[in-house]
């Protein structure tokens, strides 16, 4: 150990370093290292594998001679691909412009120092608790034509009302749609609200004070200082919208047909029931290129704007 | 008593504000059709439902449809009902919660109060892999799990749950350990205690709260996850949102919605009453989540 | 052995050198202060003392020691923080025996200590509250109890006083004070707050952008500022600094004023009229302090070097036992201390008396004081 000193001549004298001392500055990495492992590997490495995979030509089995872009050839020569892009378009585009809307809309009205407010959040966020596959079931069984919302406005009188658009090849992309929304908005709504919450109470008096209107207040000032729950919200939302899966499985398996197929449910089909690995590599690839080119940029340019 | 005076006639204010709880009241109402629709057609017979609609109530209140779909319904080629899956997703939640959950409180741990160079850099690459589609990994993973002899196995799906759920626990605890002010560990360092020491004696016991958000997350995330259940499970090991799905689906015989609205209940029960119970963590969650980087 | 040695202690952040080179020995029982504006490097040299920072180059030793390598708990250290740190799901006790308890101290003498510890802050009531329902001034002497049971060489304080609000401010720094003289022990003590450092210290380092500019008894740093930063650091409210040229007058040296119209000279004191002689047809800044420069006093006849005039003051400003008058010369304002009774109204002549035995000089070049 260190030898103490005695004396003040004596000779500074230079302690050895501790065992104990050299597995701290290691333990932090240690803990650290199976995390930074898995991530390393069944992330980065899974995508370098499954981009291999893509280019090759497996199908029930993987192979892995290099077969150039045929599967992407192949991919987008493939009429259920593009009807699944499209899809995502649609639904995509009005999924978030729904949740934002509505979700907006809700935040502003529950801003209004309503009573129950805690209450009425609740409700509205209650969907997120549930999974895709139940609010599928449910939507599936409130759309269902002859049993369930058509059926009910039909006995109020309205006989000629139709509502199967979850039969309908054009038309069940539009249910997923509804689903999706129903489910999402809530969580919208509470990220808007508590954006609403942060802005500081000073600038809107100082409006009310130069003789802004609610209108104009809510227009000018308050939407505008919310970009970056906008911009939270709309990345959150991309997310999800790319990745549906659970949904459209539930509500309509991609059907009549495949007319309300999205990226995910055709990966999974032509990977898992179709034994089509290397095009449901490809489409997987595809999908990541979608969330990467979407996701990066607009994280990029809003770190950029807030320097 | 005299009446306060108001600068603006008391009348328009009156209309907005009704306005404002009218529509506040119709989307409560819209949000809550689809649970009541559930439950009030569970509850029916067949017959009551084609000869109602579907918002009358029961004529006759029957829980046939949850004692079929709790035991007997065709989930696929088995027909023993849910409660088989029911136990299969909590043997695999469970534990995927709990593990996911203490390695996350460890990193975050790290991530903080033991700093080395390039840890901030290492954090931002663990986050980005929150962000990627899980279809790209589906594929190698359903082969490393046969390699690693787990396929369609419990044990299968744990691993796949808490290798995926780390980037989000981490994220939790060390935006939630940030706000401990470092000087508490300088303060434990000189008295002597080691990381372990620290950890255990000062920051746990500061924990609860971010612990609380952190589980409640897990657990809804991984109760209600299908794509890994569809893909890495089948048959009987499969979780309950995967057998609901199945069970809804069948296009064999007659159509049983009422057994359907049960199944779904009972594959919604457990996440619901989480969400009764501590919601406001489980907003919490969200919005953590939503706060990111 | 409670001494300090720091020797040639250099500290850098990648390409930036946050302290250039500190050579302070601190003497066993000393009391010894950092004090510096923000950003001058005190707080990363204390937590170089205290092991949590790592140094570039250089040594430091404890009580004969050199510590470069060694963990905090090896070091013999207590520190106490700025927030205060308390753990804050413990009770004070535990709070205070934490320490002692990692090291494995029996419980009878962890008792003792912690007895005794509060019995020196007067804590007793408060041992088994918890944090959060002490307040400030409470939380900060649990702080110290936590320190002093660790019963060490060397006590390292970080700003302790800055989040307590002034008044309280004032109380904790006498009971600081009596604690030294109570213990006789080390200190290092890190604070921005200068009156804290003049009424601690037995010796003050002004430190500056990583240097020690100074290292003295408060009162030298006080009278004899080694340049114009310290000078301007110390005291409150600050010297005050004219631009003037030296001039010899009649075979004496001083410098040239004005205020408004006037021209003067005022002669520099006897010890340093040599040093100036080779000054004379330059500039330099000449520095007195507001109390230098008082209103008409009975005893002001007796000093041959405090010199009257009158001057225009333009603002002043009361601030209780005395008043600060502000006046103009060489254009550049000037406080001075009058009594409130003597206090003119703004815009008016004043009367008053310059001692002329304190001022100093310094190089406007080098900004080092004229010596």
């Amino acid at each position: 150990m260190t030898p103490s000193v005695a004396g003040a001549d004596a000779a500074l004298v230079r302690p050895r370093k501790h065992l104990a001392d050299y597995v701290e500055t290691v333990l932090p990495k240690v803990v650290l290292g199976p995390t930074l492992l898995c991530g390393l590997i069944f992330v980065y490495g899974f995508i370098l594998w499954t981009a291999w995979l893509s280019f090759t030509e497996s199908r029930i089995l993987p192979r892995y001679d290099f077969a150039g872009l045929v599967q992407y050839v192949a991919l987008f020569a493939n009429d259920r691909w593009w009807i699944a892009l499209k899809n995502l378009g649609i639904f995509g585009g009005l999924f978030i412009l729904f949740c934002l809307a509505i979700g907006l809309l809700l935040a502003i009205l529950l801003d209004q120092r309503i009573r129950a407010e805690g209450f009425l959040r609740s409700i509205y966020l209650y969907p997120m608790a549930l999974s895709f596959i139940v609010t599928g079931t449910a939507w599936r069984w409130i759309l269902n034509p002859g049993l369930g919302f058509e059926h009910l406005v039909r006995q109020l009188g309205f006989e000629h009302f139709t509502f199967d658009w979850i039969v309908t090849p054009g038309m069940s992309i539009y249910a997923v749609v509804i689903a999706g929304a129903w489910q999402s908005t809530g969580f919208v709504m509470a990220l808007f609200l508590a954006g609403l919450r942060g802005i500081d109470d000073s600038i809107i008096k100082a409006a009310q004070v130069d003789g802004a209107g609610p209108v104009r207040i809510y227009a000018s000032i308050i939407i505008p200082s919310l970009r970056p729950v906008f911009f939270s919200s709309l990345i959150i939302l991309g997310h999800i919208a790319i990745k549906s899966f659970d949904l459209v499985m539930a509500l309509t398996g991609g059907g009549p047909g495949f007319s309300s197929d999205l990226p995910a449910t055709f990966m999974y089909t032509f990977a898992f029931n179709r034994n089509q690995i290397g095009l449901g590599a490809a489409s997987a690839m595809m999908m990541l290129m979608t969330v990467v080119a979407i996701i990066v940029p607009m994280i990029y340019s809003e770190t950029r704007r807030r320097g | 008593m005299a009446e306060p005076y108001r600068t603006q006639a008391v009348g328009p204010h009156l209309v907005a504000r009704a306005a404002v709880y009218t529509l506040l009241i119709l989307f409560a109402l819209y949000y809550l059709m689809p649970l009541f629709v559930m439950i009030t057609t569970s509850l029916k017979s067949l017959d009551d439902i084609r000869s109602g609609n579907l918002v009358a109530l029961p004529r006759a209140v029957s829980l046939d449809a949850w004692v079929k779909a709790w035991g007997s319904a065709c989930t696929g080629v088995f027909c023993g009902g849910l409660k088989g899956n029911f136990m299969n997703s909590v043997s695999f939640v469970v534990p995927a919660v709990v593990i996911s959950t203490l390695i996350g409180a460890f990193n975050g741990y790290v991530l903080t109060m033991w700093r080395f160079k390039g840890s901030d850099a290492l954090f931002t690459l663990l986050l980005i892999g929150c962000f990627i589609p899980f279809q790209v990994v589906l594929l190698p993973m359903a082969q490393t799990l046969g390699w690693l002899g787990i396929a369609n196995s419990i044990p299968g799906l744990i691993f796949v749950h808490v290798v995926y759920g780390l980037a989000f626990t981490t994220l939790f605890f060390r935006n939630f350990y940030v706000t401990v002010p470092s000087e508490l560990t300088k303060a434990a360092r000189i008295d002597g205690a080691g990381f372990f020491t620290i950890f255990w004696r000062i920051i746990l016991p500061l924990s609860p709260p971010i612990i609380v958000v952190c589980v409640i997350w897990q657990f809804t995330q991984i109760w209600n996850d299908f794509l890994f259940g569809v893909v890495f499970s089948s048959g009987q090991r499969q979780p309950i949102t995967v057998a609901l799905n199945n069970l809804v689906n069948t296009t064999t015989g007659v159509k049983e919605y009422n057994v359907d609205m049960a199944a779904a209940i009972i594959a919604a029960l457990p996440t619901l009453f989480v969400y009764v119970v501590a919601g406001k963590y489980f907003l919490r969650g969200l919005t953590a989540g939503a706060v990111k980087g | 052995m409670g001494s300090l040695s720091i020797r040639n202690v250099v500290k850098r952040f990648g390409p930036v050198q946050v302290l250039k080179g500190i050579n302070i020995e601190a003497q066993d029982g000393e009391f010894l202060i950092l004090v510096g504006p923000s950003g001058c490097g005190k707080s990363t040299l204390l937590n170089m003392i205290a092991g949590l920072d790592t140094i570039t180059s250089g040594e430091i030793a404890i009580g004969g020691r050199i510590v470069n390598d060694l963990s905090p708990k090896d070091r013999d250290i207590a520190m106490v923080f700025q927030s205060y740190a308390l753990y804050p799901n413990m009770s004070v006790r535990d709070n205070i025996s934490f320490g002692l308890k990692i090291r494995k101290v029996p419980k009878e003498k962890q008792d003792e200590i912690v007895a005794r510890v509060a019995k020196t802050l007067q804590m007793e009531p408060l041992l088994d509250r918890m944090p959060s329902q002490l307040s400030g001034g409470q939380r900060q002497r649990v702080a110290m109890g936590r320190a002093l049971a660790r019963d060490p060489m060397l006590f390292l304080f970080d700003e302790p006083l800055s989040n307590l609000d002034a008044k309280l401010r004032v109380e904790m720094r006498t009971e600081i004070k009596l604690l030294h003289e109570r213990l006789k022990a080390t200190i290092v003590y890190v604070t921005h707050d200068q009156i804290e450092a003049m009424t601690l210290g037995d010796r003050i380092a002004v430190m500056k952008d990583g240097e020690v500019r100074q290292l003295a008894s408060p009162q030298e740093v006080y009278d004899n500022p080694a340049d114009l930063f310290v000078a301007s650091f110390i005291g409150s409210p600050s010297m005050n600094f004219i631009r003037s040229p030296v001039v010899a007058e009649n075979g004496t040296i001083g410098v040239q004023l004005h205020e408004g119209a006037e021209r003067f000279v005022f002669r520099a004191p006897p010890g340093l009229e040599a040093s100036l002689r080779s000054w004379a047809g330059k500039e330099v800044i000449m520095g007195i302090r507001p109390e230098q420069i008082t209103d008409r006093s009975p005893w002001s006849g007796e000093n041959p070097h405090v010199v009257s005039r009158a001057a225009k003051v333009e603002v002043v400003q009361p601030t209780g036992p005395d008043t600060l008058a502000l006046i103009h010369l060489n254009d550049t304002p000037v406080t001075c201390r009058v009594h409130p009774e003597s206090a003119p109204h703004p815009g008016e002549n004043m009367s008053l008396m310059f001692d002329l035995s304190k001022l100093v000089f310094f190089d406007p070049q080098t900004e080092k004081r004229i010596s």
